[in-house]
């Protein structure tokens, strides 16, 4: 899987790094979005996916799935 | 006079009562199944307004860029009696902007609320806990937990936050007793407001002068550093925001969820053998109280097709998240106390570029709160009938103003 984030439109709800915080962190200076792995293992998919359906503004895609 | 045809004159009225703690008021089910996005009549204005009760269509309305939360626009759907020219003479807070400036707002402060920040805070946050906690075992026979626990431990967190000084802490949390009190007259709430005000404003003049390690200080100089170009009064409107923003409603929450856990005494076993499962407590209390159920209001600035109706420009929407929150096709049983259940992120907090900024704070404190107070307190039990319990019915925060227990 692997992913992009809009760090444009990013709110830093923080709601990602709640659902996954070895995939999605957030920058200490402005606390947008970043991202820890582009493209996280199998075991993440769960979490990411909660992460994307929870992301208040619909800042984060999957862009290849598998 | 104008007339008013016989369906328009049935809408319903709004806000709907909640009769009991748990839940959203009765009426919402039967309007999200028949017209899950119908015309209510607001109570303190007569105006008319388009609640939206499905999950799916509060998740799209409040992330959608051509609703405005500006509360001065006439087609805001208002719930408080505070009149157009009062509201239009003061600037608005950052739940009522819109971008661009609510974007420039929302970058300033959003830095001191990262997971990483928060996380720093747990342990800080148990100590304050215990204290209470210790107080209220010291205290002994009948406890009101709104007083003891519920107001002062979000307001000592929010003190602490600021870096309001020891010595003036006492005016914090008199503050916030004047403010949430069942007995509170507007008049005093009012002075209370304006003594608030002051001090805040004096407190970024200090800081400005002198910046220390706490949030107003790291909002001046994050302003100034990184060219935000807001004037202090604004970042004053900002802190005022967080104050006012960050204390009923956590208090409340806990209020509630204390209440929920005594008297699901499954829920509150599962939860106290598994510590684990405290993220997904809080999340269920959350959903199940939706305490902040009508706050996401918006106006229409363009037509707008949600679903089958077409909202006109003008006109207010009021996205309802205790509906959203018991839409069964997300929450089966949505009525259910159920801390295990799998289900999808509720929208306790909001959704789209207005969702709260508190919440990580709010879930680290309710995370630790539950567990820790009935660990040192096992035999936690309510002092008077649960339907005797005082709701905030006239409150636009759900909550209860005394919860006295015993053990
Ligand atoms: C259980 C506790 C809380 C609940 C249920 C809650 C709920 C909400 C909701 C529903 C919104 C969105 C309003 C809208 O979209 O119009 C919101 C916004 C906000 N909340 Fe909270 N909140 C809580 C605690 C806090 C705390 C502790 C703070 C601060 C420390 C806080 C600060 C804010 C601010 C500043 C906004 C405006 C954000 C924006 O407009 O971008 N809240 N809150």
């Amino acid at each position: 899987m692997r992913l992009a984030v809009d760090r444009e439109i990013c709110v830093s709800s923080g709601s990602c790094v709640s659902s996954d915080p070895a995939v999605f962190d957030q920058d200490a200076e402005d606390g947008r979005v970043f991202l820890l792995h582009e493209a996280p293992g199998p075991e993440h998919r769960d979490a990411v996916l909660q992460a994307v359906h929870s992301c208040p503004v619909g800042a984060l895609k999957i862009v290849e799935d598998g | 006079m104008t007339k008013i045809s016989k369906a328009e004159a049935e809408y319903p009225s709004f806000p709907m009562a909640r009769s009991c703690p748990y839940g959203p008021p009765k009426e919402y089910e039967e309007i999200r199944e028949q017209a899950p996005i119908s015309k209510v009549r607001l109570a303190m204005n007569g105006r008319e307004a388009w609640l939206v009760t499905r999950y799916d269509d509060v998740r799209e309305i409040l992330s959608d860029s051509r609703v405005s939360a500006d509360i001065t626009n006439d087609g805001y759907p208002l719930m408080l009696p505070v009149p157009m020219e009062i509201l239009k003479s003061v600037p608005r807070a950052l739940f009522h902007l819109d971008h661009p400036e609510h974007t420039v707002q929302r970058r300033l402060i959003m830095p001191e609320f990262t997971v990483r920040r928060i996380d720093a805070m747990r342990e800080r946050t148990l100590e304050i806990i215990d204290e209470y906690i210790d107080a209220i075992l010291a205290k002994g026979g009948t406890v009101d937990l709104i007083e003891e626990l519920a107001m002062p431990i979000p307001a000592q967190a929010i003190c602490e936050l600021l870096g309001i000084p020891v010595e003036d802490r006492h005016f914090f949390h008199e503050y916030v007793a004047g403010i949430l009190g069942k007995d509170s007259d507007p008049e005093q709430i009012a002075v209370r407001e304006a003594e608030m005000a002051a001090y805040i404003e004096r407190m970024l003049v200090e800081r400005s002068e002198n910046p220390g390690d706490d949030l107003v200080s790291n909002l001046i100089v994050r302003n100034e550093e990184d060219g935000f170009g807001l004037e202090l009064a604004e970042i004053g409107i900002l802190v005022r925001a967080i104050v006012a923003g960050g204390h009923e409603t956590t208090a409340n929450m806990i209020g509630l969820g204390i209440l929920a856990l005594i008297e699901h005494p499954d829920q509150r076993e599962l939860l106290m053998k598994d510590r684990s499962l405290a993220s997904r407590a809080v999340d269920e209390l959350m959903r199940i109280f939706s305490i902040s159920d009508f706050g996401t209001s918006r106006v229409a600035m363009e037509d707008i097709q949600l679903g089958d109706t077409l909202i006109r420009k003008g006109e207010g929407i009021i996205a309802s998240l205790a509906a959203a929150n018991h839409d069964p096709d997300l929450f089966p049983d949505p009525y259910r106390f159920d801390i295990t259940r799998e289900s999808v992120r509720n929208v306790g907090f909001g959704h789209g570029v207005h969702q709260c900024s508190g919440q990580t704070m709010v879930r680290m404190q309710l995370e630790l709160i539950f567990p820790r107070l009935f660990e040192r307190i096992p035999g936690l039990r309510l002092a008077v009938p649960a339907e005797e319990l005082p709701l905030k019915n006239d409150s636009l925060i759900h909550g209860l103003y005394k919860l006295p227990v015993t053990w």
